[in-house]
């Protein structure tokens, strides 16, 4: 996993609610049996027309934030599906730290075990942090994990709060699978017990 | 004295492997479901590492959201879901899994094989790379959804690396009143605390209206939850549930069933315990529900109209109300049972066990589909179906104008040929109407298997107990 320390972006806004998984990535994509290449069709349904040409009124397709890596949105985003799919299109297309009000529980974890940031902040933040990301390319925000601060365009400083554990697997980009082999004496202990107290 | 703990508590405290300075916890995880969509990245992980799946005897596969619900003799015809099934099946040979092949008539939908085999069993933590796998609470299990990464450490390690979830109970007292369904019930649970009113909680579900449901109730119930935010749904385990798992292949037999479900009847709440949060409903108050939006929260009765934005004060709420009801093509105050509908669907991880199937009969026999109306009734598995069929509910169905399936989850989430066309409207037995959810463009309302059934009959959304 990729490690995550601090990056520099325009924050592209996109300001709904229940931003649901099938609107990140509809089901018809997620025939593929590879991570990678999901970008091309992140938000498929809002951010193309039947023909498949671009609609400009989509935040990602404006010149402004089409190479955007944070984006700012609404409450519950992620909510829905078990799909990491939702993660790896977001990843795909170049995003790599979404901030919102909250997030839907399974998309949450998925996302930091691809290396994605999610940051939630209470609405007066949020507020701020959606009216410099609309106001385009010349609002950049630098989000710095290991100070848990975000920095806006006109040097205002917003501070965040993240689970130690996700912040340390995401600096130090850890593979969790590599990390609970290393605790394999208990899981072997543990299966002992559970077959002699429940041997069905 | 230990303290009180509730159900949930009872089941995390007896799977802690290991538990970290920061409260996170190494939890084992006894049953694992896998099915095609979220696992061959998975798989590849184990492949490029070299790793091996810990405990193939805990492990079950099945295809079912890419497989066709038509004949199946010609294979998949669609390319890509024909390799994604066949890497399933590829895997499965390659890491030793069992795998109930397309042709297997214990083949279906992974929610619905899952318990019929006795796979899924009480006080048992059961993980699925899908996130209606909150349907196995039904039986007192801790049953969640997970991301593709998860499945590949579950494969692993055979544990997962989790917080806590804070403790929330949803009381419905009183008896369900006649013709009010488990479906109508949970839609009315997330009607209440919407669609996020469960981040972060594993729900418990108690009081009358519950504990008189079936399996198959309970089953619609739970997997409903997580459309309520909740990744755990539960009820405790009783004599309904010991009846309906008791000599299912997988359950456990003899002297070790009579000390299982000695364990099991300790699977409830304590006397005391404390939640985080209730909710109290009362079952009178429940009429049959149907959604006019796109989230499942956006639900009313059949009774009801199409709700008003400019009543919405919230102008977060009121600016997705306005997104909702142009992408449904709906009017604010127009009476649900106006709404006509193009295709009616019946089946899903929802809605597609055998009680779903006699209910939805029920309604279809001796009526005929209205005009210009497609009508699909797909079980949940090739045994449900066989079931069905010594019934005679498939020549109800048949004569009736709808059309008889084969098992998988078809047009809840439209992965294989099963879809809605562009600007189609459906009733569905499935649980969720986001947009695009059953094909780009489709418009999704949300019922209970009669409910489809009988807006099939009439062609538009109905009230059962209006029709003749």
């Amino acid at each position: 996993m990729e490690k995550f320390d601090k990056i520099t972006s325009v924050a592209a806004p996109l300001p709904l609610i229940n931003v649901d998984t099938d609107m990140i990535i509809p089901a018809r994509f997620l025939k593929t049996i590879k991570r990678t290449g999901l970008g091309a069709d992140l938000f498929s349904t809002l951010r193309f027309n039947e023909d498949g040409s671009d609609r400009e009124d989509f935040v990602l397709n404006m010149p402004a934030y089409k190479d955007a890596e944070v984006l700012v949105t609404g409450e519950n985003f992620g909510c829905g599906s078990s799909r990491e799919h939702a993660p790896w299109a977001l990843m795909d297309f170049g995003i790599k730290c979404v901030i919102a009000p909250s997030f839907a529980d399974i998309f949450y974890n998925n996302s930091f075990k691809n290396g994605m940031l999610l940051i939630k902040l209470p609405p007066e933040d949020m507020d701020k942090l959606m009216d410099d990301a609309e106001r385009g390319a010349n609002a950049t925000v630098t989000v710095d994990l290991e100070a848990q601060e975000i920095t806006g365009p006109d040097g205002g400083l917003i501070k965040f709060e993240i689970d130690a554990f996700k912040k340390h697997c995401l600096l130090n980009g850890l593979d969790d699978i590599g990390l609970t082999l290393q605790k394999n004496d208990k899981i072997d202990d543990y299966e002992e017990r559970q077959k002699a107290a429940q041997p069905w | 004295m230990s303290e009180a703990k509730t159900l949930y508590d009872k089941i995390w405290d007896a799977h802690i492997v290991d538990e970290q300075d920061d409260g996170t916890c190494l939890v084992y995880i006894d049953r694992h479901l896998v099915h095609e969509v979220t696992s061959p990245q998975a798989f590849e992980g184990l492949r490029n590492s070299g790793r091996k799946v810990r405990r193939t005897d805990l492990t079950l596969a099945v295809a079912d959201h890419n497989v066709p619900t038509t004949d199946r003799s010609a294979g998949i015809e669609d390319e890509e879901s024909r390799i994604q099934v066949e890497a399933l099946e590829k895997n499965c040979a390659e890491f030793d899994v069992e795998l109930y092949s397309m042709d297997d008539i214990r083949q279906g939908i992974c929610h619905v094989v899952g318990p019929e085999q006795g796979f899924t069993l009480p006080g048992t933590t059961l993980v699925c790379g899908d996130s209606h796998t909150a349907t196995h609470g039904a039986f007192g299990s801790m049953s969640f959804g997970i991301g593709t990464s998860e499945v590949e450490h579950v494969l692993a390690t055979q544990t997962l690396l989790l917080t806590k979830c804070r403790n929330m109970r949803v009381t419905v007292n009183g008896a369900l009143p006649l013709g009010i369904t488990a479906k109508d019930l949970i839609l009315a649970v997330i009607g209440k605390i919407g669609t996020a009113g469960g981040t972060g909680a594993a729900i418990e579900f108690a009081g009358e209206a519950f504990q008189s449901l079936s399996m198959e109730g309970r089953m619609t119930v739970c997997n409903m939850t997580i459309e309520g935010g909740a990744r755990v749904g539960m009820f405790a385990p009783d004599e309904t549930t010991f009846e309906y798992l008791k000599g299912r292949p997988k359950s456990p037999k003899g002297g070790a069933w009579e000390m299982a479900v000695e364990y099991w009847k300790t699977l409830k709440t304590d006397e005391g315990a404390v939640f985080d949060e209730e909710i109290v409903m009362q079952a009178a108050d429940i009429k049959p529900q149907v959604t006019w939006g796109t989230s499942p929260e956006d639900v009313t009765t059949i009774d009801g109209q199409v709700p008003n934005p400019a009543d919405e004060s919230d102008e977060n709420r009121r600016n997705k109300m306005e997104r909702s009801l142009e992408y449904m093509d709906l009017e604010a105050g127009t009476p649900m049972k106006d709404i006509k509908i193009d295709t009616a669907f019946i089946g899903s991880c929802t809605n597609s066990r055998l009680e779903d199937m006699r209910a939805a009969a029920a309604v279809a026999k001796g009526r005929k589909v209205a005009d210009g109306v497609r009508a699909l009734v797909v079980p949940g598995s090739g045994l449900i179906k066989e079931l069905a069929e010594q019934e005679g509910l498939d020549q109800i169905f048949i004569e009736a104008g709808f059309e008889w399936r084969e098992a998988g989850c078809s047009m809840c989430l439209a992965m294989n040929a099963d879809k809605l066309a562009p600007g189609e409207r459906s009733a569905s037995t499935s649980n969720r109407n986001f947009e695009g959810r059953q094909g780009p463009g489709g418009r999704t309302h949300l019922v209970s298997p009669a409910m489809a059934a009988a807006a099939a009959i009439t062609g538009h959304l109905t009230d059962v107990s209006d029709l003749d």
